[in-house]
C-alpha cells in the first residue's frame, strides 16, 4: 500500500531536486523554466495525495487549474525567451541587465 | 504489494528523470529527462487512482509543453559553453538546500505518523463502476465552473499573447494589410481628371 508518507517523501526529493537545479542552472532560463515545471510537479503530487486522503475531488480539481496555468506560464516564457534571443542574441541570465537590478 | 513495488520502480526512474534534468550538460537530454519525468509521475498518478489528470499530464505536458520546449531549445543557437560557465559556483548552495528541504519533510512526515495513512487504490466507499473522469467532470461544470471559464480565458491570453510577442513586421515583404485594405475609401485610391470634350472631327 502506497501511503502518504510515501508520496509527501517522493514529492519533497522533487522539490528539493528541482530548487538545486535553479541554483546550478542560473544562467540557462530554458532550464530555469524546466525546474519550475518541475516545482509545479512536485506540488501536483501533494494535492493528488491529499485529494486522496481527505476523499475530496477538489486537490484534483486544483491540480487541473495547476497543469492550466503552468501551460500557459510556460507558452509566454518561451515566447519572451524567443524574444529576448532575437534581441540579444543569448539567453544567458547575466545578458539581462538592461534594468540594472 | 505489486503497487507498492511498482510505486518504488516509477519513483526511481521519477528521482532519475529528475536528476538528469539539473545535471545534463546539453538542454535537449534535459528536456528528454523532464518527458521521462512526466510520464513515470503520471504512472504513479495512475496508481493513486487519478487517471483523468494522469492522461492530462501526458496529453497536455508530454505533447504539448515540451514538445514547444524542444522547439525552442532546438531552435534557438545557443552558446552552451558560456552558460555552462560557473555551474558548480553555487552548487554547495544548492545541493544544501535541498538536503534542508528534504530533511524537513521527511521529520515532518514520519514524526505525525503519514506513514500509516494509504493513499492507493480508490476513494472509500466509491462504487465498482466509479469513474475518475465522470466524477471530476460533475465537479468542474457545477461547483468550479467561474473557475473554469477562468482558465478558459487564461489560455485565451495567453494564446494571444505568445502569438503578439513572437510576431515580426518585416520591412520589404509584401504581405497583405487586410485593416489598411478595409479602411481604404474611395478618395484614396480614384482620381476624377477633368478634361475638355474633344471635338468631333
Amino acid at each position: 500500500m502506497i501511503t502518504l508518507g510515501d508520496i509527501l517523501t517522493l514529492s519533497a526529493i522533487l522539490f528539493a531536486l528541482a530548487v538545486a537545479g535553479i541554483f546550478l542552472n542560473r544562467k540557462n532560463v530554458i532550464l530555469l523554466l524546466m525546474c519550475v515545471e518541475l516545482l509545479l510537479l512536485a506540488a501536483n503530487f501533494n494535492f493528488i495525495a491529499f485529494a486522496r486522503m481527505r476523499g475530496d475531488l477538489t486537490g484534483q480539481v486544483f491540480v487541473f487549474f495547476v497543469l492550466t496555468v503552468a501551460a500557459a506560464e510556460s507558452a509566454i516564457g518561451l515566447a519572451i525567451l524567443v524574444v529576448l534571443f532575437r534581441e540579444r542574441r543569448s539567453i544567458n541570465v547575466e545578458d539581462l541587465n538592461t534594468l540594472k537590478g | 504489494m505489486l503497487a507498492l513495488i511498482l510505486f518504488y520502480v516509477f519513483a526511481t526512474f521519477l528521482v532519475g528523470g529528475a536528476l538528469g534534468v539539473i545535471t545534463a550538460r546539453n538542454p535537449v537530454y534535459s528536456a528528454l529527462f523532464l518527458v521521462f519525468s512526466f510520464i513515470n509521475s503520471a504512472a504513479i498518478w495512475l496508481l493513486m487512482e487519478a487517471e483523468f489528470l494522469a492522461i492530462v499530464l501526458v496529453l497536455v505536458y508530454v505533447g504539448a509543453v515540451m514538445v514547444l520546449f524542444l522547439f525552442v531549445v532546438m531552435m534557438l543557437d545557443i552558446n552552451l559553453a558560456e552558460l555552462r560557465r560557473g555551474f558548480t559556483r553555487f552548487a554547495w548552495l544548492g545541493w544544501l538546500t535541498a538536503l534542508a528541504v528534504i530533511a524537513e519533510v521527511i521529520t515532518v512526515v514520519w514524526r505525525h505518523g503519514l506513514g500509516s495513512i494509504d493513499v492507493s487504490g480508490g476513494f472509500p466507499g466509491e462504487p465498482a463502476h466509479y469513474s475518475n473522469t465522470l466524477a471530476l467532470g460533475k465537479v468542474l461544470y457545477t461547483r468550479y465552473v467561474y473557475p473554469f471559464e477562468l482558465a478558459a480565458v487564461l489560455l485565451v491570453v495567453a494564446l494571444v499573447a505568445a502569438i503578439a510577442l513572437t510576431l515580426r513586421h518585416r520591412p520589404g515583404l509584401k504581405s497583405q494589410d487586410v485593416s489598411r485594405q478595409v479602411a481604404v475609401r474611395a478618395g484614396d485610391r480614384l482620381r476624377i481628371v477633368k478634361g475638355p470634350a474633344e471635338k468631333r472631327s
